[in-house]
């Protein structure tokens, strides 16, 4: 057994972890924190999305016994998040979910996406968000929500919380 | 799918895991971003006794310029060198190539050490690097010693890494202004690995013209009679279809099965045809 010590959602947490369990399975288990979802457990879904020292990963090929020293984020650490409350609302308005499954690993992938300045088109976004699949194919609120979410971010007042660093939009 | 049950240590300095690698008795793998190896061992593809995470060591994730080469560090991911634009040395050839890696994720985490010792003949950087004359520096216990990339893969997912040796990272040339290239990857799906890769790069200040055509066969392959062409080539030679068409005939003969009217065939002949006249019209 692996003994950690990591912050997750901000909290320390001390675990002794089996080598062979993923960081996917760690979280859902042990921590009980069920947003992020397993499906294709081989890097190929996106719906494991979390972030580690503040930058997405895939929680399915990431072993939980290499997290020692590292500050892990999932969809339920970002619940005061100003970027990601946009996102949310975004999703919310454009119907950019049906069943719900690939959101969290969504969300986060276009919360990332925003920081980076990668949503100036619709095909950028599709072609950024390639890695995370929608099996209900809802695609298009999904790409309009990015949209939104861009929009109402870059017409934000600077000193508003919620914006982003200056010229990662538009 | 779960992996099978493993040891893991992660590595403190570059001498202790070569330590470590050397004392075990084989079953040791060095676990990189883990981008590859670990879904391979979760579909019970890939085995390990122990893995060695090495994913920590500062000395690899080095990149800097050493007089005309660019060295990269092995453990440099994807991500960095993707957003590495100001720093880059091979007139945006590196970055290109890094941002069309699988998906961010991914990139974050994965690196290119790990990439070229995986040997997947359908990764991007085992193709993209022979393309330029990189130079792999390999750390063992006692010795460093160097391999031109061109020697380094062997066969399929097969690498003359020993053992008890590590990679440190690569050299590249440092290319020049005047230089062009160009890489084309066809997949059906953004992001998944190509069904065929082209990397064509000149540069007339070093008299180098190469291009490499990958994910076909075993390993990356050398198209000489295209690379020698790209060398002199101008704008009108690429507008001369019959006698460029025969060459990539000869080329492709050489390195693939498939009869000439045959769908692999002509994809490969496509891409090359693609980077060719983008690398000579640039």
């Amino acid at each position: 057994m692996i003994k950690i010590q990591a912050q997750v959602n901000g909290l320390a947490v001390e675990a002794s972890i089996d080598p062979r369990v993923t960081l996917g399975d760690f979280l859902r288990d042990d921590q009980d924190l069920t947003g992020l979802h397993l499906a294709c457990e081989h890097g190929v879904c996106g719906a494991c999305t979390v972030l580690v020292d503040e930058v997405p990963v895939r929680a399915c090929i990431t072993l939980a016994a290499a997290m020692d020293g590292k500050s892990i984020r999932t969809i339920e650490g970002l619940e005061d998040d100003p970027v990601t409350e946009v996102v949310r609302g975004a999703f919310s308005e454009k119907h950019g979910l049906q069943c719900g499954f690939c959101t969290p690993g969504m969300v986060i992938t276009v919360r990332d996406l925003l920081q980076r300045g990668r949503c100036q088109s619709k095909e950028e976004i599709r072609q950024q968000l390639a890695g995370n699949l929608c099996r209900c194919t809802g695609y298009g609120g999904i790409v309009e929500a990015a949209v939104l979410a861009r929009d109402r971010l870059a017409d934000q007042p600077a000193d508003q919380p919620g914006t982003l660093t200056e010229g990662a939009v538009k | 799918m779960k992996s099978a049950a493993f040891q893991y240590a992660k590595a403190k300095d570059l001498p202790g895991a070569l330590d470590a690698l050397g004392e075990a008795e084989g079953g040791v793998k060095l676990l990189g971003g883990g981008q590859s190896l670990l879904p391979m061992m979760n579909l019970r593809l890939a085995w390990a006794e122990q893995l060695l995470d090495i994913s920590e060591l500062e000395t690899l994730k080095q990149r800097e310029r050493r007089g005309t080469r660019y060295f990269i560090g092995g453990g440099v991911t994807h991500a960095a060198l993707e957003d590495g634009v100001a720093d880059d040395l091979t007139q945006g050839y590196v970055p290109t190539v890094a941002a069309g890696i699988a998906y961010r994720s991914v990139r974050n985490k994965g690196t290119i050490g790990g990439s070229v010792v995986h040997a997947d003949p359908a990764a991007d950087w085992p193709t993209a690097l022979r393309a330029l004359d990189t130079r792999v520096l390999i750390q063992g216990r006692q010795d460093q010693r160097q391999l031109p990339l061109a020697e380094f893969q062997v066969g399929l997912m097969e690498t003359a890494l020993e053992a008890d040796e590590i990679v440190l990272g690569f050299e590249l040339p440092v290319l020049s202004e005047r230089a062009r290239w160009a890489y084309k990857k066809f997949n059906r799906k953004t992001g998944e690995f190509g069904h065929a890769l082209c990397a064509a790069v000149r540069d007339p200040a070093q008299s180098w013209a190469c291009v490499m055509l990958g994910a076909v066969v075993d390993t990356p392959q050398r198209l000489p009679a295209l690379s020698e062409w790209l060398l002199k080539a101008s704008a009108a030679d690429v507008q001369r279809t019959a006698a460029l068409d025969a060459l990539i005939q000869d080329d492709l003969g050489q390195v693939l099965d498939q009869a000439p009217d045959s769908y692999e065939f002509h994809l490969a002949a496509t891409l090359i045809r693609r980077a060719l006249r983008e690398v000579v019209s640039s």
